[in-house]
């Protein structure tokens, strides 16, 4: 190249990823329908690996570049952008699962329709009750989102690592104590996924809920390895602003399914 | 550093193939792709509107058969094949409506041109920007696999058809009860389409917020430009709600949950307020970025600055904001309280206010201008006129009243073509003609891009001036046959069909013969000085890294009132 950038954007060399990742994508996708009649599953299982291995390579990559100071100060304002939008279209994702829930619970259907009588919860479902485990579960995910803001704090303010990692490791365990204490109530649940409304917008919002505290676990846990492979300075960890900011969307949706699903609809 | 514009043309590309096309970081090869890949599978989405027209030309059934397909012959015995039918008026709406025109326009023309006109030297997630496009691709191979996987239906011999009817919309009961792989082939081809828009959407608000040129404020950036950015708006907002909508149609078919089954409690209508949430949205995320584009197409070829600037930026905003709050006017025949109809219809009314402005705003940017009829100026003019006649007759189906009497008749097929097959794609050809040197650095024969649009324009107006008669006179959409009554315009119409596709055949045949024989493009800026924006400051085609010098302001505030 005989022309030197001369801004403090980030120009990318080509890579391979986008085209691998959205060929993983293709054959889980296509593996999933194959499974979803009774196929074969190990084209999806594939499709999966597939994903997950360009997740890793990409997002190594992503790291790498970060600590060789390709991401000048205007490019980390443009991450931030990038995180904060894709959290938005996470929240109108969430929406259409309220929407779906908030109608059945204000206008369920009528009593022509023997499954729910006219009646929110419908007739005959046994609901639980809000004021056990999912109260508990709703201060384990907040108590791990303070301990979020704490390590935040200890990195941002006083550079101290030490509360940087426990701050960390507290989050990831209390995320990691939330699904198990999540899938323990799973089955138990008086009600199941099909057959009645209930339990489909109660496992679907619930569910894809779970599978975000998933990820966000796993973001949180990326992060603490960081961590202890000494990135991140005070000026500098956009990766673990975005990996925060999603810990606590994930938190706000909880708190929203906690009001909504468990103790009004419930 | 200006020696990066001049030595543009002398610049050695030494990027092999594959590393250009297939693992590109670069917004205007991305831009190119986006563009052939979606002309492509515009090619697929036409000729399935010729196979219905060609079954509608006469009253009757005639190729459409349960014995099987047959185009060019009529055989002896025909039991009319519905579902055949029904998979082709699917086939052509998804493919249209995510497979064509919102890459095209969003993917293809914005990101080529977006970062060039605010001065950005790329998009903000260059590689992201990749992964939307490949995404794009494997929603289209999902898409297309869909039309081939086994489906709902039956051949005459018994034997299990292939591909889903159950038209773009998804609509249970029929989407969940409709057997077979195809449906689910359809629903994840959208959910990949959709996250490929989601990606590209995040990465042009990123881009417009960030990467703009020093001193360019919001309120100097361009039309088309401003375009994209709300219609990324739109995407972000509306794309996350549908993927919703379509992932219970999934458990709904798959995992025995019951969203959308009264039997198990749930509610079709349900599914129908939020598709149809997306669903309005989606309509303007198909033509905004058309009004951005026909601006400066005007502009130019009036040889004078956009009328009212800030009207028009504002416009946009308005037009994307209450698109989001209308969306139940498609759904007036439900069983909507007799409030929601009036809330419905008077938000979709209001509409027509910031479009009014819009279309004004063109006309007076003509006005005392020096018009040059130039091939993407009277696509511009085309477009003006059929897109204004699609939007009067969207305001006689606003009002709930008169929609009883013309839902779900070729009145609305006329509309919606009105607004999009020659409102969106009018704006497609005119950006295609206006930038199609900047792109390829050789130029399209004007005289036979005139045919085009002469061919185009009468074609497409043959084809649905006449379905305004047919559905006021009752006829109902999406049905393989008609009483004879409707034959008449009806012959007319799949006449008006035919010549559209052979217009865009010869479409095809000048962009060949443009890229392999065409003039070459020496100047920057071919058209004249009232094409201001940045692209115009940069070789045809511009070389691999633009602006690696950020631009000054004077390269683009000329000290126009825009």
């Amino acid at each position: 190249m005989a022309h030197e950038k001369n801004h403090d954007y980030h120009i990318l060399p080509p890579s391979p990823w986008p085209l691998l990742g959205s060929l993983a994508g293709f054959v889980l996708l296509f593996g999933a329908v194959l499974y979803f009649h009774d196929v074969t599953p190990w084209v999806m299982i594939a499709g999966f690996l597939g994903t997950f291995y360009v997740m890793y390579g990409w997002w190594s990559e992503v790291v790498a570049e970060s600590n060789v100071g390709d991401h000048t100060p205007v490019v980390k304002i443009g991450l931030r952008y990038g995180m904060l939008l894709f959290i938005i279209s996470e929240v109108m994702f969430f929406s259409a699962w309220f929407w779906t829930f908030f109608k059945h619970a204000m206008y369920p259907m009528s009593d022509n329709y023997p499954a729910v009588d006219g009646q929110w919860p419908p007739a005959g479902i046994e609901t639980f009750d809000p004021w056990h485990l999912p109260l508990i579960n709703t201060l384990i995910l907040l108590c791990s989102g303070m301990a979020v803001t704490w390590a935040h704090h200890a990195l941002a303010h006083e550079n101290n690592r030490k509360d940087l990692k426990t701050g960390l490791i507290i989050a990831v365990v209390l995320g990691v104590l939330f699904t198990m204490l999540q899938a323990y109530e799973y089955t138990h649940a008086a009600f199941g996924f099909d057959g009645n409304i209930y339990g489909a917008t109660f496992f679907m919002a619930t569910g894809f809920h779970g599978f975000h505290v998933v990820v966000g676990t796993i973001f949180l846990f990326v992060c603490l390895m960081r961590a202890y492979a000494g990135h991140f300075t005070p000026e500098s960890h956009v990766g673990f602003e975005a990996a925060a900011w999603y810990w606590h969307f994930v938190d706000v949706v909880w708190l929203f399914l906690f009001a909504a699903i468990y103790i009004w609809g419930g | 550093m200006a020696d990066a514009a001049i030595h543009g043309h002398e610049h050695e590309d030494n990027r092999g193939f594959f590393t250009r096309w297939f693992m590109s970081t670069n917004h205007k090869d991305i831009g190119l792709l986006y563009l052939i890949v979606s002309a492509l599978t515009g090619l697929i989405a036409v000729i399935l509107t010729v196979f219905m027209r060609i079954e509608l030309m006469y009253p009757g059934v005639q190729h459409m058969c349960m014995e099987g397909f047959y185009l060019f012959s009529t055989p002896e015995t025909c039991t009319p094949n519905g579902h055949l039918w029904n998979v082709m008026i699917t086939y052509h709406g998804v493919l249209m409506m995510f497979f064509v025109v919102i890459p095209a326009l969003f993917g293809g023309f914005g990101n080529y041109f977006m970062p060039l006109q605010i001065g950005a030297p790329d998009m903000a997630f260059p590689r992201m920007n990749n992964l939307s496009f490949w995404m794009y691709v494997a929603g289209v191979a999902l898409g297309v696999a869909s039309m081939f996987a086994p489906g709902g239906g039956t051949w005459a011999d018994g034997s299990q058809a292939s591909g889903s009817g159950v038209g773009w919309v998804l609509y249970p009961p029929l989407s969940v009860v409709e057997g077979g792989m195809s449906m689910d082939l359809a629903i994840f081809a959208v959910h990949v389409s959709g996250a490929s828009s989601i990606l590209g959407a995040i990465n042009m608000i990123t881009t417009f917020l960030n990467m703009r040129a020093p001193g360019m404020t919001l309120f100097k950036v361009p039309l088309f430009a401003w375009s994209i950015f709300v219609t990324a708006w739109l995407i972000l907002l509306a794309l996350p709600v549908l993927a919703g909508a379509i992932t219970m149609l999934l458990t709904d078919r798959n995992f025995g949950t019951t969203f959308f089954d009264p039997s198990g409690g749930g509610d079709p209508i349900l599914y129908q307020h939020i598709l149809w949430f997306f669903g309005h949205p989606e309509v303007y995320i198909v033509i905004l970025p058309g009004f951005g584009l026909i601006s400066h197409v005007f502009a130019t070829f009036s040889r004078k600055p956009v009328f009212g600037y800030l009207p028009m930026v504002w416009a946009i905003i308005a037009i994307g904001g209450i698109g989001f709050v209308v969306w139940a006017h498609h759904m007036y025949t439900v069983g909507l309280s007799l409030s929601q109809q009036s809330y419905f219809m008077l938000a979709t009314m209001v509409i027509a206010v910031p479009t009014g402005v819009k279309v004004f705003s063109w006309i007076a940017t003509m006005w005392g201008g020096s018009v040059e009829f130039k091939a993407p100026m009277l696509f511009g003019f085309g477009f003006l006129i059929l897109f204004t006649i699609g939007g009067v007759t969207g305001v006689v189906l606003s009002q709930a009243g008169v929609d009883r009497a013309y839902h779900d008749t070729y009145y609305v097929v006329a509309h919606f073509h009105y607004t999009m097959s020659m409102g969106a794609a009018f704006t497609i050809f005119a950006g295609v003609y206006f930038w199609f040197g900047k792109m390829t650095g050789r130029q399209y024969s004007e005289f036979w891009a005139k045919i085009h649009f002469w061919m185009f324009f009468i074609g497409v107006n043959l084809t649905f001036f006449p379905q305004h008669f047919l559905g006021r006179q009752g006829m109902p959409r999406r049905y393989i046959d008609y009483p004879e009554a409707f034959g008449y315009w009806n012959y007319i119409s799949s006449w008006g069909a035919l010549l559209s596709f052979a217009s865009f055949i010869l479409f095809f045949a000048i962009v060949f013969y443009a890229l392999f024989r065409g003039a070459r493009v020496t100047e920057n800026n071919y058209w004249n000085e009232y094409a201001d924006t940045l692209e115009w400051t940069l070789p045809s085609p511009p070389p691999e890294h633009t602006f690696e010098q950020l631009p000054k302001r004077e390269d683009w505030d000329k000290g126009h009132a825009h």
